[in-house]
């Protein structure tokens, strides 16, 4: 099986105001959107964790909306403090995979999970090379690339992707550094999306040299131990130890310092915060990372993300005004 | 004497003074309820007497066991409760326009949220306003969470903990997929009980008491049938209330739930209850025509237009969801862990949701169901359409929805909503036509 992430999309939305208020977020709006239109056709089933109020939702909507690919919720504990999260988890991953193995008649084994994991946990060093590497080379690597490398891992079969990327990394290294007179500036958010929004940073003079975005770096910032028990165990630790995600319960509020240090290892001016629109997870975050990265002498900027809105005029204003007073 | 609610919502703003007819003089108040007001000062006074002598105080979760800090001997105060409270006496505005303004969170929050976290930010200085109460829901040295209501409110204890640099005793119930609680989440919650416990008594340096946890759980689980009963008497014909008055008795559960001064207040308001199904009485103003249940949280900034307009058309609300949020029956910790995961509408899936509701619809005799879009709180919107198709299928009942909020007057039309429920009384009207003429 190949999985892929739904992350919504650019659509005009027809079907899903059956389902959803208008003030669910853009991504749910679009992948409910998709799911009764028919453009999520030919997946097996949709596997959605109940991270959000609106996720919790999701479940049931798609349950009766759309009958024809199976909804598998996932229910992640949220008290990691707690050692009992871990069986607890390892349960919830069980009841999916049996829900996969009825969906699809095949069963998983143990050799092929933890050959996997490796493939994954590979694949995440890859990411964080590429992160590196596309800074020296920011004439080549403009957001729109960086987040197509980051966004095309959601549909490869993990291991051909974990193939590509290394052979982008070894021909950006063959090339001179790029001295780059650009600013340098880090995302944080859900998603950055569309590209016209990525073009709108260049077009100020902004390069994209780190993130903390959900859909991109915060994929691959914690690896699956390699030790701790069998496959499905060290998954359940993977989550336990993932960390600075809205959608993950963790107290001190820890973005800020996050963030700040992102920006110092990439030496970084700013940080522009992609607020998602009708994301509380998010909102609840933005307030304290914003005082903390202000604290700690980073200039930050937030927009509003909304890709089911073509309008971008306001954005553009906003974006040139914080370039220039980088 | 504090007011309640419902009284507090008699506070009319100048174009509903100018609307409203001559004043009528007030029915005396029922004892139950001067027995409430007695029991919300003493939640009060208690708390800053503790906050006095030194002691630990708490703010808790609307449904966290709150057998736990009682057991304890802890006391507690709840947030979601006092924002309403601030909410139905108008006293909203500022805390919003402050959280939004220098606080710097967004609109789309949960008002409850919005107020409770500017209120924390006065209470430690870090924000300057008139408390509205006077500060009476004293500075807490804890908190305490569970997630059944919803998402936010982990994210809102994320934010108060920070703010106010103490620690959360968290206890993740998990959202219900399923239509039962799976025996792995019953272990995961019963782990975190025992932690929260043991966590609990070292903070607070209090000791644990079998016995005396027993005695708490028997007044909860009392309570709990007292509560259930006073809303199940609703199904005479007519009903023996005003719905919308069962509101005001929140408190007792929310609060005081394993407290005796509830079991008190509930007997006595199960009494009236009974003496005004013996004599054929009810505190419903006018002929009840049309009886509805009603989805969703009040809408507290507005809940004296949404009598007024439901008074009427003789539109009496005999059933709500909050009847079965706080039926809360368990022997053991095993049971408490099933039984709060489970408690909370918010935390079930939508066929257990259709299901409750659909037992209602026939058990109080319905007619009509009126759904509050509340603008705080995605959880019980985002899945209402689909439950509202369905459960309007299966119970052949008509639903009307509106916009509101449960504490931000920004989010209420009241043209909306009069508009709203004449189209439901026409479509109730015409199917009880129908239903003479068979």
């Amino acid at each position: 099986m190949i999985p892929m992430g739904l992350w919504g999309g650019q659509a005009e939305l027809k079907l899903a105001k059956s389902y959803l208020p208008a003030f669910a977020c853009p991504i749910m709006q679009a992948d409910m959107e998709f799911g009764l239109n028919g453009t999520y056709e030919g997946l097996s089933a949709v596997i959605i964790p109940t991270i959000c109020d609106t996720l919790r939702c999701m479940t049931q909507n798609w349950r009766f909306g759309v009958p024809t690919i199976p909804m598998i919720p996932i229910v992640y504990p949220q008290n990691r403090k707690s050692p009992a999260s871990v069986d607890y988890l390892i349960s919830e991953y069980e009841t999916v995979l049996t829900v996969l193995s009825t969906v699809t008649g095949k069963m998983m084994n143990e050799a092929a999970l933890c050959e996997t994991i490796e493939i994954y946990n590979t694949h995440n060093a890859m990411m964080r090379e590429f992160s590196r590497a596309a800074n020296d080379h920011l004439d080549i690597i403009t957001p729109v690339e960086r987040h197509t490398v980051m966004k095309s891992a959601f549909f490869y079969e993990k291991s051909e992707h974990t193939a590509i990327v290394p052979n982008i990394v070894e021909n950006l290294k063959t090339l001179p550094a790029y001295c780059c007179p650009d600013k340098r500036v880090i995302l944080s958010g859900i998603t950055c999306e569309p590209d016209e929004l990525l073009e709108i940073l260049r077009e100020n003079g902004l390069c994209v040299v780190g993130d903390d975005l959900a859909q991109e770096m915060r994929q691959y910032r914690t690896d699956t131990p390699e030790k701790g028990g069998g496959g499905l165990r060290r998954l359940a630790l993977q989550w336990n130890n993932r960390y600075g995600c809205s959608l993950i319960h963790e107290l001190g509020k820890p973005r800020g310092k996050l963030l700040a240090e992102l920006c110092r290892e990439n030496e970084a001016d700013g940080v522009i915060c992609c607020l998602m629109k009708f994301c509380d997870p998010e909102e609840y975050d933005q307030p304290y990372y914003e005082a903390d990265l202000r604290a700690g002498g980073y200039p930050c900027l937030t927009v509003e993300v909304d890709h089911l809105n073509a309008g971008y005029e306001q954005i553009r204003t906003r974006i040139q005004t914080f370039s220039e007073m980088l | 004497m504090r007011e309640t609610q419902a009284d507090q919502a008699k506070i009319s703003t100048p174009g509903e003074q100018a609307a409203a007819s001559a004043p009528k003089p007030r029915r005396p108040k029922p004892k139950s309820m001067v027995l409430l007001g007695e029991q919300t000062e003493a939640l009060f006074e208690n708390a800053r007497l503790a906050k006095e002598r030194g002691e630990k105080v708490g703010w808790s979760a609307s449904i966290f066991p709150q057998e736990i800090p009682e057991t304890l001997g802890l006391n507690i105060l709840y947030p979601e409760n006092h924002s309403a409270g601030i909410a139905v006496r108008h006293q909203a505005d500022p805390f919003l326009q402050k959280c939004e303004g220098a606080l710097g969170y967004s609109n789309d929050l949960c008002a409850y949220a919005k107020v409770n976290l500017v209120y924390a930010s006065v209470l430690n200085e870090e924000s300057e306003m008139e408390l509205p109460d006077g500060g009476r829901l004293v500075k807490p040295d804890f908190l305490l969470l569970t997630n059944n209501i919803c998402n936010q409110l982990t994210k809102w204890y994320e934010n108060l903990a920070r703010e106010l640099d103490i620690p959360v005793f968290f206890i993740d119930t998990c959202y219900n997929p399923s239509d039962y609680v799976t025996e792995s989440r019953v272990r995961y919650v019963r782990a975190q009980i025992d932690q929260l416990i043991r966590d609990l008594c070292e903070f607070t340096g209090k000791s644990w008491d079998d016995e005396r946890f027993k005695e708490i759980m028997e007044i909860s689980r009392r309570n709990s049938y007292l509560w259930e009963r006073s809303y199940n008497l609703m199904d005479c014909k007519p009903a023996p209330l005003s719905g919308f008055e069962l509101f005001n008795y929140m408190s007792a559960m929310v609060c005081n739930r394993g407290k005796e001064s509830s079991t008190a207040v509930l007997e006595q308001l199960n009494a009236e209850i009974e003496e005004h199904i013996r004599e054929g009485t009810s505190t419903f103003p006018t002929e009840e025509a049309f009886r509805v249940s009603w989805d969703g949280i009040a809408c507290w900034p507005y809940l004296s237009h949404n009598l007024r307009t439901l008074k009427k058309y003789g539109v009496n609300m005999v059933a709500s969801s909050y009847g079965k949020a706080w039926a809360i029956n368990y022997e053991d910790l095993d049971g408490m862990a099933r039984a709060y995961c489970f408690a909370s509408t918010n935390g079930d899936n939508a066929t257990t949701m259709i299901a409750r509701r659909l037992e209602a619809l026939k058990k109080f005799g319905c007619e009509g169901t009126i759904y509050h879009v509340n603008r705080s709180c995605k959880v019980m919107d985002c899945q209402m359409m689909e439950v509202q198709r369905q459960l309007s299928a299966q119970a052949g009942v008509p639903f009307a929805s509106f916009n509101g909020d449960q504490a931000d007057y920004r989010n209420y039309s009241e043209a909306q909503f009069e508009t709203r429920i004449q189209g439901l009384v026409e479509i109730m009207k015409q199917n009880k036509e129908a239903k003479a003429d068979d």
